[in-house]
């Protein structure tokens, strides 16, 4: 797709048409060009501004966070992407990367709830929540789910042991698959991850996101992406929308700059927030590294992507509080694969009552499920509509059965496919979380193929979410830090 | 600075870190980690201090070097001992 093509479809595709240019302020270097700003690139351009060095971001859309975002509809809804739920850790993150006043508004949610053949139950997610459910409800002995969760918290990276997530918890709780599902689901829907992932990525991530709680922001997504926009502007960033980087500039094995919507623009360091192999493959092209790094990356598994649906209620509409986050299947038995089907039978329904944005009096409700690229990808455009019809109404016939009578109140349903997710962050195969465990080792050693190239974007798993996005950013800028001051010395 | 400055010098980046930690009666010779609740963001934050204070490059194949207090005055005595200390910045 060109440029031309992509800006100045019209506004039906979302992506409006460019009427000036956006890079007329621009400078011709900086310290450190950020590549895209979803909440990984967005956190290393803040702390390495903190550190004192010049840092653009240049974003393709015309709106930042890439996919912690937000769109609006006719009607006053207002729908958000990616907030269903984040570890508490993103508090601490918020204090010390952004500000005090971000993270104060982040909460914890109220109830979570799970409905399926195996069990209905509600829990808060904490770890005490967690063990009372075990022993009570699925009757294991305490002894037992003590020890499951101090091996989870001995798990580190450097600890990898080649088990699956399936093996630890056949080797746990033998023949229980319906623990296994209480264990594996919400990870599934959280990072894409499955049974035969490494148990290690799981254990990082249950003993994040499963034992103090999950966490939103209140305010909306709009409104902590506009929190972020002025700290990054307080900070000294300087944001470019609508430009899209179209190749990264390496001689001599090391980084000299980019081009971007056509310009080329200077710098020592490029933290590229794109995906790993787009910036790898088409950014900086394989040549420029080692045989067996492209190899190497080539390899990479790429994480699933996702459908939503949704939905809107009318103005003076409202429902009973049910619960903040519903995770239901109609499946007898769990398995992950099932997970991603296109005509699956598992989703989850996050609820956004008028709590959601104070002073507000409206209500969304927005349902997610996993899903493959190549199942969407092959469609024709009118097997394409109807396919997404069928999602938007098997997902209403869904909810039906818990919210009785919510059909009557939507004024707005709308689905987003895996086409969609590619179409607006350029994600290939619009993967939601990055790629598989293996991709983790070459994202963090780019930079020693290529001197002052640095990826902080979704990846490896643990590195993905919201928290392992803002978390990697900060790592990754430490070490583009680390190398501008080595920079410095050298020429001082 | 001396390796008692280098002391103050940590703490004071632990303090900013972790603010409601006591460091009063940390054990020299004892993992940090074991005494006081640090993660590995923590961590780094502390490595981030060390490098806009001081100068200090810390490589992260040798973050394990500073898992101690002792481990962390004899790790930076070399690049530190020329340096003034600062605190409380
Ligand atoms: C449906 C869905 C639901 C989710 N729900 C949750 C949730 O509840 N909780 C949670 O923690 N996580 C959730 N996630 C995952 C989370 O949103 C992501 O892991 C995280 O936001 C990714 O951040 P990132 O830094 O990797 O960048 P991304 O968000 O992937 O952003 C990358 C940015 O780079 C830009 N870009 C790419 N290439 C270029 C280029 N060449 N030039 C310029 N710009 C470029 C893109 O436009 C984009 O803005 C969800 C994801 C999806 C898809």
């Amino acid at each position: 797709m060109t440029r031309e093509q992509k800006y100045y479809k019209g506004s039906l595709d979302g992506k409006a048409p460019l009427t000036h240019d956006p890079l007329k302020d621009v400078r011709a270097r900086y310290d450190a060009i950020v590549i895209g700003s979803g909440l990984g690139g967005l956190t290393a351009a803040n702390i390495l501004a903190r550190c004192g060095h010049k840092v653009a971001v240049l974003e393709q859309h015309y709106n930042y966070g890439g996919l912690a975002t937000w769109f609006k509809r006719r009607g006053g809804h207002i729908f958000d992407v990616s907030l269903h739920g984040f570890p508490a850790g993103m508090k601490k993150t918020c204090r010390r990367y952004w500000n005090e006043a971000i993270a104060a508004r982040i909460e914890r949610l109220d109830s979570i709830r799970f409905d399926n053949p195996q069990f209905r139950l509600e829990t808060i997610f904490t770890r005490d929540d967690f063990t009372r459910l075990l022993v009570e409800h699925f009757r294991i002995e305490r002894a037992r789910v003590e020890t499951f969760y101090s091996e989870l918290a001995r798990m580190d990276f450097f600890s990898d042991s080649g088990e699956t997530a399936g093996e630890l918890f056949e080797r746990h709780f033998p023949g229980r698959n319906d623990v296994h599902r209480l264990l594996m689901e919400p990870i599934t829907y959280a990072n894409g991850s499955t049974l035969s992932d490494p148990a290690i990525s799981y254990g990082i991530v249950f003993s994040n996101f499963m034992s103090s709680g999950v966490y939103t922001f209140g305010g909306g997504t709009d409104w902590l992406i506009g929190e972020m926009k002025k700290e990054l502007a307080r900070s000294g960033v300087e944001l470019f929308n609508r430009v899209e980087v179209e190749g990264i500039l390496v001689e001599n094995g090391q980084t000299r700059g980019v081009v971007a919507n056509g310009r080329e623009i200077a710098c020592e360091t490029v933290i590229s927030n794109a995906s790993l192999k787009s910036t790898v493959e088409r950014l900086v092209g394989e040549s420029h590294f080692s045989s067996a790094f492209a190899a190497g990356v080539k390899a990479v598994r790429l994480n699933n992507s996702s459908t939503q649906v949704y939905m809107g209620l009318a103005e003076g509409e409202s429902i009973p509080f049910l619960t903040d986050l519903l995770f239901t299947s109609t499946r007898e038995r769990f398995d992950s694969p099932s997970l991603c089907d296109l005509h699956g039978e598992s989703r989850t329904f996050s609820f956004y009552y008028p709590k959601t944005r104070p002073g507000s009096t409206r209500t969304t409700i927005v349902s997610s499920m996993n899903a493959h690229w190549r199942d969407w990808a092959g469609m024709d455009e009118a097997s394409y509509l109807a396919n997404k019809a069928r999602l938007e109404a098997d997902t209403v016939t869904a909810l039906e059965r818990h919210v009785p009578g919510i059909r009557a109140k939507l004024t707005h349903i709308e689905a987003a496919t895996p086409r969609t997710f590619e179409f607006y962050t350029q994600s290939p195969q619009g993967a939601s979380f990055g790629t598989k465990f293996e991709g983790l080792r070459y994202s963090m050693e780019l930079s020693k193929e290529v001197q002052g190239l640095y990826h902080a974007g979704s990846v490896g798993i643990i590195m993905s979410g919201w928290l392992g996005a803002a978390n990697y950013g900060v790592i990754t800028a430490s070490k583009a830090d680390g190398f501008l001051r080595s920079l410095e010395k050298v020429r001082s | 600075m001396t390796r008692e400055e280098i002391v103050e010098a940590i703490k004071d980046i632990i303090a900013t870190i972790a603010p409601d930690e006591d460091l009063s009666n940390l054990k020299h010779d004892v993992r940090l980690r074991d005494q006081i609740a640090l993660d590995s963001m923590d961590f780094l934050d502390i490595v981030m201090e060390l490098r806009k204070r001081y100068g200090v490059q810390v490589p992260e194949e040798d973050y394990k070097e500073l898992a101690t207090m002792d481990g962390c005055v004899n790790y930076l005595y070399p690049q530190l001992s020329t340096k003034q200390l600062k605190v409380g910045v």
